[in-house]
């Protein structure tokens, strides 16, 4: 019942003072609001480029062979360097911190594939096991490419859903047998991958198959890998090691980087993972910028307030106020504009933060707020507006009342 | 009611120490009526604000109804302002956002009192002061003899011990201020003490007794007759 009489009193001052209200609330409303803002923007440029990567292992490492760009002991530079299952063994062997690894040996141009009546042209990688988790390849029915595969050189194929849905329609296409560049290969398994359609539109084979019955080599392509649970620090000491391994095999330059070439996807990741931190500080800066603009708002207004009231603080303190209740009541009112102010500034900012989402924007997706934050930059802005209220407010409840009501 | 013992009270200015009041011996009966004469600078506002613990003494003794008025904190000094004394104003200093219900209701919003009571004796009071129809005008749309008695209901609501008055007939016209007057003298007949501070003889001369003081100290005190206004003239 008190309590209500103290907020009849407040919200009769709020009521006399629209445009003070108004004011100060539109600074915290537009402190919290940027801050929401900013944060939402920052996450989603964040998820956006995170999406970009979905892909890909982020921890893979794609080896790829190149010409020699030094002389080298005795060898002219300008010298191809070949892969075969020899350098696919080394890694295997050599390195703990490898997780999953494969070759790929491409077919030379696209094969024809032929399944009944139907002749369609798709590209077919012949691969390890491995390759799976390099992809990120999801089998939908069936299975991948397996070791026995490999080990008895079956003529198996694992195809993409676009492949599965040109060639087969809704039927079932696992056991089925269709022809890829004259050679008949049976349907084990079919897969979707979270790369888009292209990546869908590919037959895989097991890699010594294809070594066999389209060449009659054992060249690969390029070998790709994953790493173990590596700092950044130790993906590059690999990388080198990698590196030096082929090196001493193929008798080049360790310092010869064109002559085998190592891309590392946590490397890339991790520029970006710079870059948002480096966002993420600023977006941090500028909010709480705009948190403090906002504080400082606050206090002018809170000063404004007491100057104003000196007058009516001093009947008050005549009639019998404590002072006490002087301040309370003046830090009330600043409480509560700045605590309804914050609130509204949290609501419209995670309302333009969900039409946000709604847009379909490359490098920017699903831009999410931690609410957390909103509340406690609220609290903060209200423990500020009482704070700056506070002093003033002592102030007042201090002077005379009878030369205050003079004044 | 109210005995100053020897009240004396200086102010720091700069580097020097100015002594207002220099030894201050009073009393008041319970329903005394009196006045509080002096030029500015004779030290009656600051006995004034001693009388309404506003202001805190050096030396001496107050009492106020038995209870020894020293060394209060804030909070303590508005409790005892709430419950023992009604302040009255020159420029009645009523809120201008309420209304005169209101503002009369003011102090008992201090005593914690319930709403609907309060508003119930805020009636009562605006009724003897004659303004039970003006209760839901806002302070500017009074006049300012009405404005005054407002403020006079406001005073008497707390029922306290004493009414301190600083001039209250200062900005009234001398028709408004003699009814204003009359209010007092009203109030002081059912046996409320009245201490009114003043600087018009005419209005001193309608209370029951008169202080001057003068520099510091009291100059007389006694009836209206025999403090002599005829002598005295305008400061």
């Amino acid at each position: 019942m008190i309590d209500f009489d103290k907020w009849r009193e407040i919200l009769n001052s709020i009521q006399r003072h629209p445009l003070r209200t108004i004011l100060t609330a539109l600074g915290v409303f537009w402190g919290i609001f940027m801050l929401i803002i900013l944060l939402g923007a920052g996450d989603g440029l964040q998820n956006g480029v995170e999406y970009e990567f979905r892909d890909d292992a982020i921890n893979s490492m794609w080896i790829r062979n190149g010409t020699t760009s030094m002389p080298h002991r005795g060898l002219p530079k300008g010298r191809r360097i070949e892969f075969t299952n020899e350098d696919f063994d080394l890694l295997r062997e050599q390195f703990d911190d490898i997780e999953h690894l494969t070759g790929r040996y491409y077919l030379s141009g696209d094969q024809m594939t032929v399944y009944k009546d139907k002749r369609l042209s798709f590209s077919t990688r012949a691969v390890h096991p491995g390759h799976r988790y390099l992809e990120n390849t999801l089998v939908d029915a069936g299975r991948y490419i397996s070791e026995r595969d490999l080990k008895e050189v079956r003529k198996v194929a694992v195809i993409g859903r676009i492949v599965k849905q040109d060639l087969f329609g809704e039927t079932d296409a696992i056991g089925k047998e269709i022809e890829i560049g004259g050679i008949v290969y049976t349907v084990v398994g079919t897969y979707s991958d979270t790369g888009g359609e292209n990546e869908m539109r590919i037959i895989y084979i097991p890699v010594t198959t294809a070594q066999k019955v389209y060449a009659g080599t054992n060249r690969l392509h390029q070998l790709m890998l994953t790493t173990n649970d590596l700092t950044l620090e130790e993906t590059k000491q690999l990388e080198n090691k990698v590196h030096a391994a082929f090196a001493a095999k193929h008798d080049f330059s360790v310092n010869d980087r064109r002559a085998v070439s190592i891309f590392s996807a946590a490397e890339e990741y991790q520029k970006f993972v710079n870059l948002f931190a480096a966002i993420k500080a600023f977006v941090w800066f500028v909010g709480l910028g705009s948190i403090i603009a906002g504080v400082i708002g606050i206090s002018n207004i809170m000063l404004i307030v007491v100057k104003d009231r000196t007058r009516e603080i001093g009947v008050r303190k005549a009639l019998g106020a404590t002072p006490y209740s002087i301040v309370s009541m003046i830090l009330q009112e600043s409480i509560l504009i700045t605590a309804i102010a914050g609130y509204l500034g949290l609501l419209a900012g995670v309302g333009v933060i969900s039409l946000m989402e709604s847009m379909e924007v490359n490098y920017f997706r699903n831009p999410q707020v931690d609410l957390s934050v909103g509340f406690v930059a609220t609290l903060v802005l209200v423990i500020a507006g009482a704070l700056a209220g506070w002093m003033p407010a002592r102030q007042a409840a201090r002077i005379n009342p009878v030369e205050a009501m003079r004044s | 009611m109210i005995q100053l013992k020897n009240i004396r009270k200086s102010y720091q200015t700069g580097y020097n120490r100015l002594e207002v009041l220099k030894g201050i011996d009073l009393h008041f009966e319970e329903g005394a009526f009196a006045s509080i004469m002096g030029s500015s600078g004779s030290g009656k506002s600051t006995l004034l604000n001693i009388l309404g613990i506003l202001d805190e003494y050096d030396e001496g003794e107050y009492r106020l109804d038995g209870t020894l008025i020293q060394g209060l904190s804030q909070t303590e000094a508005a409790k005892y302002r709430n419950q023992f004394i009604g302040f009255v104003f020159q420029s009645f200093n009523l809120l201008s956002f309420k209304t005169a219900a209101e503002n009369v209701a003011l102090p008992l919003y201090y005593q914690k009192v319930d709403r609907n009571e309060r508003h119930k004796r805020a009636m009562e009071y605006l009724d003897m002061v004659g303004l039970a129809d003006w209760s839901d005008h806002l302070p500017t749309q009074l006049s300012g003899g009405q404005q005054q008695r407002v403020a006079i209901a406001r005073a008497l609501i707390t029922q306290p011990k004493v009414i301190l008055a600083d001039e209250p007939t200062g900005a009234l016209d001398s028709k408004t201020s003699y009814e204003v007057m009359e209010l007092f003298k009203k109030v002081n007949k059912e046996g409320m003490t009245v201490l009114i501070v003043t600087h018009e003889n005419d209005i001193a001369a309608m209370t029951k007794q008169i202080i001057r003081l003068r520099d510091g100290l009291i100059e007389s005190n006694g009836s209206p007759v025999s403090a002599s206004p005829k002598t005295a003239g305008h400061d």
